[in-house]
């Protein structure tokens, strides 16, 4: 049981560093946020794993739910919605190029 | 230069934390305050979940403080956002996926946030993940439905007199026991979901705020105009 619970952590911790370099390294911004909630579900897994079950419900509640919400409508506040990447969207959205990368 | 001296920085960032967490042992708890809460809040508090005790009853003035700052930010942020213009244009509505999901999964939210928040000095979770799964579960109608009227002012009264409750529970707290938010009604069987005194009224005062504080920052944000695409 009690290596059972160390795969678990490592695996959340695994995940959650994925997550957290694919916001940095996704061209696109809808896709970058749902990174962000990836790096909260895997630190709500870490809260169980602890035993801090209330922790991990206001982590999955607000940083995977939340504040995913909050900055996806941020995005569309901002007209970066685009379910394509920044080089798919073309001529048609000149705007989108100073958020492309490299 | 710049990259240079954020690199010393990080490295001095990481070298911090490493000397830190060396020194813990994972999982442990370094502190001891925690034992004596766990012991002396079931015959203190008698609520069955020992971190709502803290929350409502040890440091019941910090959430008083936390839903303080929650207001002030949802306040700032519909200040920011102002309001959309009467023609201003709308979203097409939702495809069939979400409409019927939205349908579908709004009862169950308003069911897993009452639960929640009702059960909160019982089982982990309480008025905040209550009251933030609340939210959700009004936001979703407007997320299949961009056109649709959302309530603002009878959102606004709700979260008001839940705000004002959980004060007059903590005045009745400092009339009747002597100090500010003061569980009071006696504790009962522990376990049994009308227990812990005042606990669970104030938990339902905190979810009924935090949910329609968010779900109308969340409305405002969202009815705001989009830029064009």
């Amino acid at each position: 049981m009690e290596h059972l619970i160390n795969w678990i952590a490592l695996l959340a911790t695994v995940v959650m560093l994925a997550g957290a370099v694919a916001v940095l390294l996704l061209e696109n911004y809808l896709a970058a946020v749902a990174a962000t909630t990836v790096v909260s579900l895997g630190a709500a897994v870490i809260f169980v794993v602890l035993r801090a079950p209330d922790v991990a419900l206001t982590e999955a509640a607000v940083g995977a739910g939340l504040s995913g919400v909050i900055m996806a409508l941020a995005l569309r506040r901002l007209g970066l919605w685009h379910i394509g990447t920044a080089s798919d969207a073309g001529d048609d959205a000149p705007d989108n190029d100073t958020g492309r990368t490299g | 230069m710049r990259n240079a001296l954020s690199l010393l920085f990080i490295a001095g960032l990481a070298f911090l934390l490493f000397v830190i967490t060396a020194g813990l042992d994972f999982g442990a708890a370094p502190m001891l305050v925690g034992q004596g809460i766990n012991q002396a809040s079931p015959g203190q508090v008698g609520a069955a979940n020992i971190v709502t005790s803290v929350v409502l009853g040890y440091r019941a003035l910090d959430t008083l403080g936390e839903l303080a700052i929650l207001f002030a930010a949802a306040t700032a942020g519909g200040l920011m956002l102002g309001r959309p213009r009467a023609d201003a244009r709308h979203d097409p509505e939702a495809g069939f996926i979400l409409l019927a999901a939205a349908d579908l999964l709004f009862p169950l939210l308003l069911v897993v946030g009452l639960f929640i928040i009702v059960h909160g000095h019982l089982t982990p979770g309480g008025g905040f993940q209550g009251g933030v799964i609340l939210a959700a579960a009004f936001f979703l109608p407007l997320l299949a439905r961009p056109g649709t009227h959302f309530n603002h002012p009878g959102f606004a009264v709700v979260e008001g007199l839940a705000g004002a409750a959980f004060i007059v529970i903590g005045l009745l707290g400092l009339a009747r026991g002597g100090e500010f938010l003061m569980p009071l009604l006696g504790q009962g069987a522990m376990g049994s979901l009308l227990s812990a005194g005042t606990l669970p009224l104030l938990y339902i005062a905190v979810g009924l705020k935090v949910g329609t504080e968010l779900a109308g920052l969340m409305a405002h944000i969202a009815e705001y105009e989009a830029v064009d695409p």
